[in-house]
């Protein structure tokens, strides 16, 4: 990736311990870099927090991103950190307002590494429309972290016409994916050491809130559940959905899309595409009466382009789910039990 | 997905089971050797579809599970070991030894890798000339090749921190062993597809003279799965106890020459203790004599004594056909992936395993 801002002039080529003691090199890193590529009126108050007022519903969420490699195909660990916690939010049915953002580096991270992750920190944010309103930098001794992890915090105000909650999902009720699975989780594998095989697989990692605006514009409390299958990919999320509503959900595995080449390096790695992790895909329970009319939409959008219906709620196998095979056979889709791939997200 | 797709064609997945319908008239019990037919026959819900006069009865093929409690525990000394780093397939490391699991020593600060390949053991080696690295090198006849390679690779290039602690098992001993056992019920057999492609279907003739018994070589798709067992049922159907091959676009009858040849330079059979089903005589591999210094029984002088299976673990029955996963009292209550009695509920292989994540309900009476 291009860097699109020029990187400013730091007095070191690396992160060292000092950049994290609070002192004169923390104070520099942040004036020439951080405070700079993210200027905005509540940021720039320098304080030890923002202050501003929301008015509604309010919904807040945080997460922490480690993933390894830091840097790679179709992103890198900072754009993963604003988009992970936008949509976390979006998921909830809120417009994400701010953010805070919080790092943990490794001395030696070079400074070159660091202004590329800010660069596409402020990318997203800039795409998603959020604000990064606080923050924290720490240093860790060599040895102690793996490159840089990053935290971030967000609230947003609930849409007025959102009600996501799983008592509201009903037996009839259809079953939506926002697009291909597992593309973010073998772009990962395929970078990893050990583990390297050529492919032109990128992450899909992008902000959702434009979209669910959107379609909950539309469509209301018709949207009844919001989720983004992450780690554990997508049949997680179901299997949770199950066993909370103790509704069965079944799944038609030929509805279900997923890219050839994915789905070729899945067969090759022995995994499940239904267990990969994902960026950039939500899962939507839907009123059945909308479901085709929400495709349609969603299908129009930058990130619904291959958008399908892939199974309904029902109420033969409660807490369960169910997918029919290619084949016309059944099986169950059960949680997936320890790690795929460690350190996806 | 050209390769794949046509080998889980709707159609002629309906085709292959519209002729086993038809042609089966009495009750044929078949074992499917390999832990990936057994897992492909689960996932894409085949056990369903088949005659209810069908029995698959699923093999001792899935390497992880047949791997006993003291292989794992010199694994799990030899990782405790100071300078050490070893090195294993991701499935290794959840399995219970007697006391604990790779995975609990690698949380309590021992050096355990993952990796795919062994030659990147060798290549840890080389970079790490301070530390030994060992390879847990476990399996049949379809990694063994590339096993041995690693040592020859190492001692080419001078490597000597590098060795490997071999579990390796032989499919057609195996066989035999099930065939002999007082309790058979095995009418016929699928093959393994992979391990044929090794080794090719020589060995597998006296094994269905000797005991009259069918034996198909199959693959591992819905398509070669039903057209092995169709091979099989008309085989039963009509008396006969060939040796068939269905995996075709892999399977020649000899095998493939360099991968045994690269084998038998390495490795010498020898017997080896199976999980649940004990001792079977010249049934594994164990590296040679001339490559002894890639041993690492003899280098680190392992003496770990014979820890006892599990009493609560029925995987003995399991691989032998005797028993399926619910039969037994603790599948899915104590016995769990995350929390296993024993290998079949951990390895992506095992039967256990196969059963709770894709049966379609974990009740015997709605799974059969």
């Amino acid at each position: 990736m291009e860097l699109q801002c020029p990187m400013p002039k730091f007095d070191f080529d690396v992160i060292t311990l000092g950049h994290g003691s609070g002192g004169l090199l923390t104070h520099k890193l942040l004036q020439s870099g951080v405070f700079d590529i993210f200027k905005n009126e509540l940021l720039n108050q320098q304080h030890d927090g923002a202050s501003f007022s929301l008015n509604g519903r309010v919904a807040f969420s945080t997460d922490s991103y480690v993933i390894t490699p830091a840097f790679f195909p179709g992103g890198n660990i900072g754009e993963l950190a604003i988009n992970g916690t936008v949509n976390d939010l979006a998921m909830c049915g809120a417009i994400p307002q701010y953010l805070s953002l919080s790092f943990i580096i490794e001395e030696g991270l070079t400074m070159k590494e660091f202004w590329e992750i800010l660069v596409h920190i402020k990318e997203a944010t800039q795409k998603a429309k959020i604000k990064i309103v606080t923050g924290d930098t720490k240093v860790v001794e060599k040895g102690k972290g793996d490159k840089i992890f990053i935290n971030t915090s967000g609230v947003g105000l609930i849409h007025p016409k959102a009600n996501i909650h799983h008592n509201n999902i009903r037996p009839g009720d259809k079953i939506i994916i926002s697009g291909n699975i597992a593309t973010h989780g073998i772009a990962i594998m395929s970078v990893r050491k050990g583990l390297e095989f050529e492919t032109t697989i990128e992450s899909d990692t992008t902000n959702l809130n434009h979209t669910i605006e959107k379609l909950l514009d539309r469509f209301g409390n018709d949207i009844k559940f919001l989720r983004d299958p992450t780690r554990g990919g997508v049949a997680s999320v179901l299997n949770e959905i199950a066993e909370l509503t103790s509704l069965g959900f079944e799944l038609d595995q030929k509805s279900i899309p997923v890219d050839e080449q994915v789905e070729g390096a899945c067969e090759m790695l022995g995994l499940d595409p239904l267990y990969v992790a994902n960026e950039g895909l939500f899962v939507a329970v839907v009123a059945k009466e909308i479901a085709d009319e929400l495709l349609s939409l969603l299908r129009y959008d930058e990130n619904g382009a291959t958008a399908a219906i892939i199974g309904e709620v029902n109420t033969e196998h409660p807490g369960k789910v169910l997918m029919k095979s290619r084949i016309g056979g059944r099986r169950v889709v059960n949680y997936l039990t320890g790690e795929q791939l460690p350190r996806i997200c | 997905m050209k390769y794949l797709s046509e080998y889980r064609d709707p159609e002629l997945v309906k085709q292959y089971l519209d002729q086993i319908h038809h042609i089966t008239t009495k009750p044929w019990k078949l074992m499917e050797i390999c832990g990936g037919q057994t897992h492909s026959l689960v996932k894409n819900g085949i056990l369903d579809m088949l005659p209810d006069k069908i029995t698959m009865i699923h093999g001792p093929g899935c390497p992880v599970c047949v791997t006993p409690v003291s292989i794992i525990d010199e694994a799990i000394y030899l990782a405790q070991q100071p300078h050490v780093i070893i090195c294993s397939f991701g499935d290794m490391l959840r399995v219970p030894g007697s006391k604990k699991s790779l995975l609990e020593v690698k949380a309590e600060g021992a050096d355990v890798r993952i990796l795919y390949s062994p030659l990147e053991a060798v290549q840890l080696a080389k970079e790490n000339p301070d530390k030994e690295v060992i390879f847990f090198a476990v399996g049949f006849e379809t990694t063994a090749p590339a096993n041995a390679l690693s040592i020859i690779q190492a001692d080419k290039s001078g490597v000597s921190n590098y060795s490997i602690l071999a579990s390796h098992v032989l499919v057609p001993p195996a066989m035999e062993a099930l065939l002999s056992d007082k309790d058979n019920q095995i009418d016929a057999f699928l093959a393994a597809g992979h391990v044929c492609t090794i080794m090719g279907m020589e060995e597998y003739y006296p094994i269905a003279e000797k005991y009259k018994t069918p034996i198909v070589v199959t693959g591992f798709e819905p398509v070669d799965l039903l057209q092995g067992i169709l091979m099989a049922v008309e085989q039963l159907e009509n008396g006969e106890y060939k040796v068939e091959n269905q995996y075709t676009r892999y399977v020649q009858r000899e095998g493939n020459r360099l991968a045994i040849e690269t084998m038998q330079e390495v490795f010498s059979v020898s017997d080896r203790m199976w999980r649940g089903i004990g001792t079977i005589p010249q049934s594994g591999f164990e590296v040679n004599h001339r490559y002894k210094h890639y041993n690492a029984r003899l280098k680190f002088k392992l003496d770990i004594p014979v820890a006892e299976e599990n009493k609560d673990c029925i995987s003995g029955d399991i691989m032998k056909g005797l028993k399926k996963p619910f039969q037994c009292p603790n599948f899915g209550t104590f016995c769990k992936p995350e929390h296993p009695l024993g290998a079949p509920m951990v390895s992506s292989e095992g039967a256990c395993a196969a059963y709770y994540h894709y049966s379609s309900v974990n009740t015997p009476e709605e799974t059969l």
